[in-house]
């Protein structure tokens, strides 16, 4: 990047809830730090607005669900130098991917008085889905700091470093009991990526996946223990299946609960 | 062509500074209005029917996602719906504090609201991050306020964006006294920023925009009502819950993934200026008498009032929960056992934008049969429209483009439509024609 000019940055937004874009929002302080140094050239949540401008560094919330989507995803990947996918929707499909093992058009059918008004695609897709991803970042809302540690490092042309560790290794660091050993509670603490500081088990309460599963799950074993801990095949199948049901570890092991 | 006969089509393919992704499409032509629409093109993302077959104790953390900026109102309204069906009498701890977590989502999204979408508008900046160069104390403070309503989400929910505090029948736990005093003392302490708010926001010159619409706002018998009270109107309409579908109807259009909802045939408000309308006698006296000072009287037919409104609501807020939070006492237990059963829970809340209702019918072994949510945005979008055709005859048609764009923004701004919200909420079962 040249040191005359800012680097461009741009945040873009797909079928979401809005909730990852708001690491940036609730900045505080930070964002104006933030935006002394870098220029956001599209935000529309924020205010600027030029989504066809050619950026640096582009943030891409939520999941593709209509044909304009996919060509509008197309359009910011040929402009963005760098693409980050954000959050559970970006990466996975998000919560609204829970409609991919259902007819889509029955819903609309069955939700809208005009059906043919509604366009969507029979799923909800990752972005990954459409075009090429240069990174990541996980989470059912990503977090402030994760989001500035990345355009941090990108900016010094580094990539971010991935969480590879399990919200397990994240609970041990923290010293939380662990609720599933003491309490019998089903957490999915020990397949899931770290990330979120094991906000849940910090609470006393199960871990529900929010940021994905971690590398090298091993979900066969977790979906025994459930069972042992006297789910039924359904209820251990919809502990797979929500933030992240599209994510592929958690689909095989939603699949292979539900089939069980 | 005259000014007045004019042919203007002004699209605004999409609007900044909203949450979510909405557009406006206006048409003039012989001086009057053709077309205007508010389009709202989220595609949907069918919660209502994810939910079906889903356990009770999975739904705060499901319907949370329906939206980043107040996922509160949403766990809440839930819970709440649940425990009236479950026959939960919640302890009194546990009632305080869903209302002193509720005061921070209040907090933290009118401060997102007034500072980082709506303010930029009066003072012609495009943004919070140009007006913080204009206005940099005004910014900087309302981005604090916006940080402590966050820090009191976290307190009871370990993150402000999808906590993951509330559980049916309570919360997973309590949080320590010293956290709770700490925050308590930040809460006390912003008051005063909260009344410079105020008054910075009286300060601001409003457009003169009297209409005539019906408020309706939830009422209770001797607070301001958050999280409990009834659904009144300010046409006298005093209701339960329950009795919401008698008398609210929902209705699709095709250029809209929301749904339209209407009043005795009417479009009507809901949301903080809504609120402040109906319950002006159950505001604090101290908030009171800063808002007469100040010379703002609600009720207020005026919409631009609505940020104004928000600012008064931070400062009932902050009171509230640190009112709530005074002599502060880790419970014997932060739940409630549950047991559940057949029958039809519904509920609501005042999420910061207004009205929120939700209807489960759940099976006996404790699972979602349907959903139907009805959330403040789909309410507000009929008066939206009604309130743009209005509002603009009043700033006279006859204006340049650019200034009618952005007083059509201005007057959306006001409403501080959550788009994200809106298409996330849709009627099942809507007769087909």
């Amino acid at each position: 990047m040249d040191g005359a000019r800012k680097p461009r940055v741009a945040v873009h937004k797909f079928s979401s809830c809005d909730g990852c874009q708001l690491a940036l929002l609730n900045l505080g302080e930070t964002l104006l730090t933030l935006a002394d140094r870098v220029e956001f050239v599209h935000f529309a949540e924020a205010g600027p607005m030029d989504p066809e401008a050619e950026v640096d560094v582009a943030f891409v919330e939520g999941s593709l669900s209509t044909p304009e989507d996919l060509e509008r995803i197309r359009r910011i990947r040929a402009r963005s130098r760098v693409l980050v996918a954000i959050g559970a929707c970006a990466v996975a499909g998000g919560v609204q991917a829970l409609r991919n093992a259902a007819d889509g058009a029955a819903w609309v059918a069955q939700l809208y008085a005009h059906p043919e008004a509604i366009d969507s695609l029979a799923q909800s897709l990752p972005l990954a889905g459409a075009v090429k991803i240069d990174h990541e970042l996980h989470g059912c809302p990503v977090d402030g700091a994760q989001m500035v540690a990345a355009l941090g490092a990108l900016l010094l042309g580094a990539p971010p470093r991935p969480e590879s560790d399990k919200v397990c290794v994240e609970c041990k660091r923290q010293g939380h009991p662990c609720v599933m050993v003491s309490r019998g509670i089903p957490c999915l603490g020990p397949v899931t990526r770290a990330g979120c500081g094991a906000l849940c088990p910090g609470l006393g309460r199960d871990c529900y996946g929010c940021y994905g599963p971690a590398e090298n799950a091993n979900t066969d074993a977790l979906a025994a223990r459930f069972r042992a801990l006297g789910l039924d095949a359904a209820a251990v199948a919809r502990r797979f299946g929500a933030i992240n049901s599209q994510a592929p570890a958690f689909l095989a092991a939603a699949r292979k609960a539900g089939a069980a | 062509m005259t000014e007045t006969t004019r042919t203007v089509s002004l699209n605004v393919p999409v609007l900044a500074r909203v949450e979510g992704e909405g557009a406006l499409d206006l048409s003039l032509a012989g001086g009057e209005i053709a077309q205007l629409r508010l389009r709202i093109f989220e595609p949907p993302r069918f919660f209502e029917k994810f939910l079906e077959g889903r356990h009770y104790d999975e739904i705060p953390d499901l319907v949370a996602r329906i939206c980043g900026i107040c996922p509160v109102a949403y766990q809440v309204t839930a819970a709440q719906a649940l425990e009236r069906l479950y026959g939960v009498e919640l302890s009194p701890w546990a009632r305080a504090m869903r209302r002193a977590f509720y005061c921070g989502e209040w907090i933290q999204s009118h401060s997102l609201h007034i500072h980082l979408l709506a303010a930029p508008d009066f003072f012609g900046c495009g943004s919070a991050i140009e007006l913080a160069k204009i206005a940099p104390d005004a910014v900087r403070r309302g981005l604090r306020l916006q940080g402590l309503g966050n820090a009191l989400m976290d307190l009871f929910g370990a993150r402000s964006v999808h906590p993951v505090g509330v559980r049916i029948g309570g919360f997973h736990a309590a949080p320590p006294a010293a956290k709770v005093r700490a925050l308590r003392e930040r809460l006390v302490a912003a008051l005063p920023e909260a009344e410079a708010l105020i008054r910075w926001a009286a300060a601001i010159p409003l457009p003169p925009d009297d209409q005539d619409f019906i408020s309706v706002a939830m009422r209770h018998a001797d607070r301001y009502a958050i999280e409990q009270g009834d659904i009144a109107a300010s046409d006298g309409l005093s209701i339960g819950a329950d009795a919401y579908d008698a008398h609210f109807a929902e209705r699709h259009a095709p250029h809209s993934t929301a749904l339209y909802s209407d009043y005795r045939g009417r479009p009507y408000l809901v949301g903080p200026l809504a609120r402040l309308n109906l319950n002006p006698d159950r505001l604090p006296e101290r908030l009171r008498a800063l808002l007469a000072e100040i010379g703002f009287a609600p009720p207020s037919r005026n919409m631009f009032h609505s940020l104004l409104a928000r600012a008064a609501e931070i400062w009932l807020a902050l009171d509230e929960a640190a009112r709530l939070l005074a002599g502060y006492r880790v419970p014997d237990s932060p739940w409630t056992p549950v047991e559940p059963r057949a029958g039809v829970a519904t509920g609501c809340t005042e999420a910061p934008r207004g009205l929120l209702w939700h209807r489960y019918e759940m099976d006996a072994a404790g699972r979602v049969v349907n959903a139907r949510i009805v959330p403040p945005t789909s309410q507000n979008q009929a008066r939206i429209e009604e309130d743009l055709r209005l509002s603009l005859l009043n700033f006279g048609l006859d204006r340049p483009d650019d200034a009618l764009r952005l007083h059509c923004e201005k007057v959306i701004r006001n409403y501080d439509p959550c788009i994200s919200c809106a298409t996330h909420f849709l009627r099942l079962n809507v007769a087909r024609a």
